[in-house]
């Protein structure tokens, strides 16, 4: 709060970025996504990042509701959904996400509907974590950015 | 830039360059957001390295444990009787010994049987014969009892008649002689009746005479004689004169008148007299003896036992004993049954010993006791050898519980240091970017390298673990030997340029060419006392062609310096360098594997003869001075070493002493052949200096190649001339002569330091030059450049007044390096733009901004990336979130610049809303007669080519791969924009 954490924070950030990068739940793609913002769009990240979750969120709903439906078939609403989702996850650099998606996508592909079941958890499973990671970045990055607006007259 | 390994990360390569790895990077032009993403991957790799090692060490100690519960159990029998060993060989002595007994017996019992058998039938034989030789005499004698009973018929008194007492006087006067007797040889006393010898032999005539009933056996004999009939023997008693023990026969002879059946006292009263024989039965018996064979060998005697209780000998001396243990009686029957003989027959002599008894008895002992030792001996053996192994086998498992132990404790305590260590050098970094006193700085400065120095290290030795563990893996990658040789040099450029060292790279056409495969590095290190330091690489044929040695004067080495193994460096470059010397690679075409060899030659200190056994053992420096010298681990070499057996090669080196080294290996490599890999293989060199001139000035003619080289790869062909005054004449075309290759433009002349330096009072002249050409604006002004490895600061002054100014190139030589510069001096940047090889995000900012963007996409997460990586770079963006929308935005006239088209939309995808743009352009063109060309790029996760021929089938002009890579992104927009250049000015009018 008075600005003596930004590099504490900063570093923490690349930790937390480092570590998610270990685990490969981003890729460089999350880096570059990074790099394209700039003063003329300080939330560039943010803005997608949520646009990502929004979109994905109602794909997973509407996943997930084709696949409780007890005469389901439709496995091609499936495929294009899962295509929507790996393109933006790919866009966005959330390589687990979208490693787990063409897992599932093949299996929607089979027709294999517990494969799809199993998938979808996955999926979900690997979404919420990502969120989860996302939403601590970016309280940081908050952070960071609050406490780097503090100037003190030398 | 491709690499032949896919190391994780470029340091595993040349590990002691970690410090430089940055400055790799940006020459290797990598996209930078690549870096932390390899550096992670690499972490990670370590991190479930230490994971799994831990892991296979327990698994490795269970093991030995397992092993060594084995070995206990798995004793021998041997082993575990070994206390019964010797006890065992005296036991089997004594059996042996009993055997041998036993043997011995049944030999001796054997011969003994056939000993007695043989005496049995000698004996018989004996008695037999006797026998036989008495009832022969016996015959005789009974022949002449009847040849004189039928005498005494006609006589009266009968010439052998029996004297009674009162006919005696008679009978005396008759025979005129008196009756003696046998005794005495006295004249008889008077008795009832006399026997008197009448006939006799002449050999016996002295019995003539003798009243035979005067001795005890004869009167004895002549009555059982006359009153059986039959002859009848005496006891044997010694014969009268000759002594010799000897039996009397009698036989009666009656008077005719005897009656059948006689009693006795008619045969006493029929008789006449008596017939007589006296058998010497000792000369007998020794007569018969004589006759046969082996008589020496057993003793007979001949016994009378009619008086069983006293048997009375009748041969053989009683003292004589013979062998006493074996004897065999034959029964004798000489025809008295009165009378009862027998012959016992003895063997003279103890039976001997025989001599196979003798042998085989102790041979067969002697053998049994060795084959009893050997055999104790062998098992002796066995134990202690068995006690050895299993000695070993402890050490054996202590060694590698060590070794794992080792390897262990490097990669845990290595990865424990890494851990803080990033965070000591990131305080460190931070630290120095505040504001700090100088001294401070110092400090902290001094505190960075130190770490970083400390991070190689462990980077090094995880290596060596990791490679030694076999945990590392080769992946095959298709890669540019050019360029990854000038990547390395660029790895050393500051330190060698610091130490006054250079490094080139030379690598023979024929290498991709003719596939040729012999690649020779040459690095010729300066020693300290040169004032001119100058690598030297070749790359060479391996074809010894030994020319004369060179002279200590001049080597034909870049430097000019002695190396190592300098004739062969010469030669097999001077090979390389011989155009017309083309390599038949038939083996090469036939495989897909490339032999790739190089060598590096320094010069320097060399490696002492006594440590060059164990240059590649790990942590083994050639003598302790040489780490405090120098510094280092001595771990490179070694990891070297594994790598280089990876990939199938080997590494070896000559060094002398005060001379210098030369290392070399081999690596097999691959054929790459896929087209789609061709490409990444084109360096990635300026184009603009294709077709240009340039003199080279070089006394050197291995540099001066080396450099022709790195020129030659970008396109300018050379003349190297030796000396600069020459150049420099040709040059200004002063004394008229042509240029070497008749050629009109020569854009520019490259001085080594050296020729410049030794060349005097050229300055002015270049000046002159210079000057000249400056005045003169036509194109064929050649510009001046210089190479040198290091440069003072008047030096370059000098240059500089020299006209060398803009131009000092520094080594070591590469050629994308060589190209920058150039490029400096020959003002081509502007030309750049027109040959846009380099990608950057200026250039795509200039190629992009103020340019109207369409992005097509139902994905509301791209769409919105895509956007904000096109506004970056200055475009103006509008998004259409499909294919419909985007026909509407489309709708000629329309104000776009470009259009963006994601390929997988829901209800029309990217291929049909390109058609029908395509579509409406057609349409437009026919009635407005305007031509309209909207550059529209696919937009696609997936790249494969047939997507790519589907895109350019349905009317576009590119695709981008998604998410969007600034370099990609740049070449395809330059592409279509430079394809549509009427498209790009209509829309710039419109």
């Amino acid at each position: 709060m008075l600005g003596l954490g930004v590099d504490r924070l900063q570093a923490d950030i690349n930790r937390l970025l480092t570590s998610l990068f270990h685990q490969g739940v981003l890729d460089e793609q999350f880096l570059q996504l990074q790099q394209l913002q700039d003063e003329t769009s300080p939330t560039f990240v943010y803005d997608v990042i949520n646009i990502y979750f929004d979109e994905s969120e109602k794909l997973l709903r509407s996943l997930r509701l084709l696949l409780m439906d007890r005469e389901f078939s439709d496995y091609k609403k499936i495929g294009l959904h899962l295509n929507q989702l790996v393109g933006s996850s790919s866009s966005i650099g959330a390589r687990r996400v979208r490693t787990v998606c063409v897992a599932f996508r093949s299996a929607s592909e089979l027709n294999n509907r517990p494969g799809c079941l199993r998938g979808l958890e996955v999926v979900e499973h690997e979404y919420h974590y990502l969120k989860n990671m996302m939403h601590e970045l970016f309280q940081l990055e908050q952070q960071r950015l609050l406490a780097a607006g503090v100037r003190y007259p030398m | 830039m491709n690499w032949a390994l896919n190391n994780p990360n470029p340091e595993e390569k040349e590990p002691t360059t970690t410090t430089q790895s940055s400055d790799f990077y940006h020459l290797g032009a990598k996209d930078s957001s690549q870096k932390p993403r390899k550096i992670d991957f690499w972490r990670s790799g370590l991190m479930g390295f230490a994971k799994m090692q831990h892991s296979v060490a327990v698994k490795m100690n269970n093991g030995n444990n397992n092993e060594q519960v084995g070995n206990k159990k798995g004793s021998t029998f041997i082993q575990e009787h070994r206390a019964l060993l010797p006890k065992g060989l005296i036991l089997w002595t004594i059996i042996v010994g009993f055997i041998s007994r036993g043997i011995y017996q049944w030999m001796d019992d054997t011969s003994k049987v056939r000993r007695e058998e043989v005496l049995v039938s000698m004996c018989d034989q004996r008695a037999r014969m006797l026998q036989d030789q008495f009832s022969v005499s016996v015959n005789h004698v009974h022949a002449l009892a009847i040849l004189v009973s039928t005498f005494h018929y006609h006589k009266n008194p009968s010439a052998i008649d029996q004297v009674v007492n009162a006919e005696r006087e008679m009978f005396e006067s008759q025979h005129n002689w008196v009756i003696k007797t046998m005794d005495t040889g006295e004249p008889s006393p008077v008795r009832d009746e006399y026997a008197p010898v009448i006939f006799s032999q002449d050999s016996v005539s002295y019995l003539e005479s003798l009243d035979m009933m005067s001795g005890e056996e004869d009167r004895e004999n002549i009555l059982r004689a006359r009153e059986t009939g039959k002859a009848v023997l005496t006891s044997p008693f010694r014969l009268l004169a000759s002594h010799h023990l000897g039996v009397v026969l009698t036989f009666p002879v009656y008077k005719a008148s005897l009656p059948k059946n006689p009693t006795v006292q008619e045969r006493i009263a029929a008789t006449a007299g008596y017939l007589g024989g006296a058998f010497d039965v000792e000369s007998l018996v020794e007569n018969l003896l004589g006759q046969l064979a082996g008589n020496q060998a057993i003793v007979v005697h001949v016994y009378d036992i009619t008086n069983a209780s006293d048997p009375l000998v009748m041969y053989g001396n009683q003292d004589e004993e013979g062998d006493t243990s074996l004897y065999h009686e034959s029964k004798l029957d000489f025809g008295d049954p009165f009378r009862k003989h027998k012959m016992i027959c003895r063997y003279l002599q103890k039976a001997p010993i025989p001599l196979n008894v003798l042998t085989t008895v102790p041979l067969f002992f002697a053998i049994g006791f060795l084959v009893g030792y050997i055999l104790y001996g062998a098992a002796v053996h066995i134990v202690k050898v068995e006690d050895d192994f299993h000695e070993m086998q402890e050490l054996k498992v202590r060694a590698e519980a060590a070794d794992v132990a080792k390897s262990q404790f490097l990669a845990t305590v290595s990865h424990e240091i890494r851990t803080p260590m990033n965070g000591i050098l990131g305080m460190l970094a931070m630290l120095l970017d505040t504001e700090l006193s100088s001294t401070q700085r110092d400090y902290a400065q001094t505190a960075q390298v130190c770490g970083k120095a400390l991070i190689a290290l462990i980077n090094e030795v995880l290596d060596r673990a990791k490679i030694e563990a076999g945990k590392l893996e080769l992946e095959s990658v298709p890669f540019d030997i050019r360029s990854i040789l000038d990547d390395v040099l660029s790895l050393f450029s500051e330190e060698s340029r610091n130490k006054g060292i250079e490094l080139a790279v030379f690598v023979s056409d024929k290498f991709t060419e003719k596939g040729h495969i012999f690649v020779k590095v040459h690095l010729a290190e300066q020693s300290k006392d040169g004032a001119e330091s100058k690598p030297a690489l070749n790359g060479g044929v391996a074809s010894e062609d030994i020319t004369a040695a060179s002279k200590p004067s001049s080597y034909n080495t870049l430097s000019g310096y002695e190396a190592a193994d300098g004739r062969n460096s010469w030669d097999s470059f001077k090979h390389l360098l011989s155009s017309e010397e083309l390599l038949t690679s038939s083996e090469f075409e036939a495989s897909s594997n490339v032999r790739l060899m190089v060598s590096i030659e320094d010069t320097g200190i060399g490696i002492p003869l006594t440590a060059q056994g164990r240059v590649f053992m790990p942590f083994m420096q050639a003598d302790s001075s040489t780490s405090r010298t120098y510094g280092g681990t001595g771990i490179g070499l070694s990891i070297s070493k594994c790598l280089v057996e990876l990939m199938r090669g080997q590494i070896s080196f000559v060094s002398r002493p005060r001379v210098g080294s030369t290392f070399w290996f081999t690596a097999v490599f691959e054929r790459c052949d896929k087209c789609s890999l061709k490409k990444p293989t084109v360096e990635n060199l300026p184009s603009s200096f294709r077709g240009m001139r340039a003199i080279v000035v070089d006394a050197k003619p291995v540099r001066a190649a080396v450099t022709r080289y790195h020129m030659k790869r970008l396109g300018i062909s050379v003349d190297v001339m030796t000396s600069l005054r020459t150049a420099v004449s040709t040059a200004s075309g002063r004394n008229g002569s042509p240029l070497p290759s008749g050629t009109t433009k020569l854009d520019m002349i490259l001085v080594e330091k050296d020729s410049w330096i030794s060349t005097e009072d050229i300055d002015a002249e270049i000046r002159q030059m210079n000057s000249r050409t400056n005045g003169n604006v036509h194109h064929k002004t050649p510009k001046l450049a210089l190479f040198a490895t290091n440069i003072t600061n008047s030096e370059f002054d000098r240059a500089k007044s020299a006209g060398f100014a803009d131009t000092v190139i520094m080594k070591p030589l590469r050629a994308s390096m060589i190209g920058a510069c150039l490029q400096q001096v020959l003002e081509l940047r502007k030309a750049r733009q027109q040959h846009p090889e380099g990608s950057s995000p200026a250039t795509l900012k200039s190629l992009l901004t103020g340019k109207k963007i369409l992005v097509v996409d139902d994905n509301m997460v791209n769409r919105r990336v895509a956007a904000g990586a096109l506004k970056k770079f200055g475009a103006e963006v509008v998004c259409a979130e499909s294919g419909q929308v985007a026909l509407g935005l489309l709708q000629i006239p329309h104000s776009f610049d470009a259009c963006f088209m994601d390929i997988q939309m829901p209800q029309m995808d990217g291929f049909e809303a390109t058609r029908q743009i395509r579509m409406m352009e057609k349409e437009a063109k026919e009635k407005t007669k305007l031509e309209w060309h909207l550059p529209i790029l696919a937009m696609t996760a997936d790249v494969i080519h047939a997507t790519y021929e589907e895109c350019l089938k349905s009317g576009m002009d590119g695709y981008v791969s998604k998410p969007f890579e600034e370099e990609n992104l740049y070449k395809s927009v330059a592409k279509s924009f430079k394809a549509n250049p009427i498209s790009d000015s209509s829309c710039s009018q419109s």
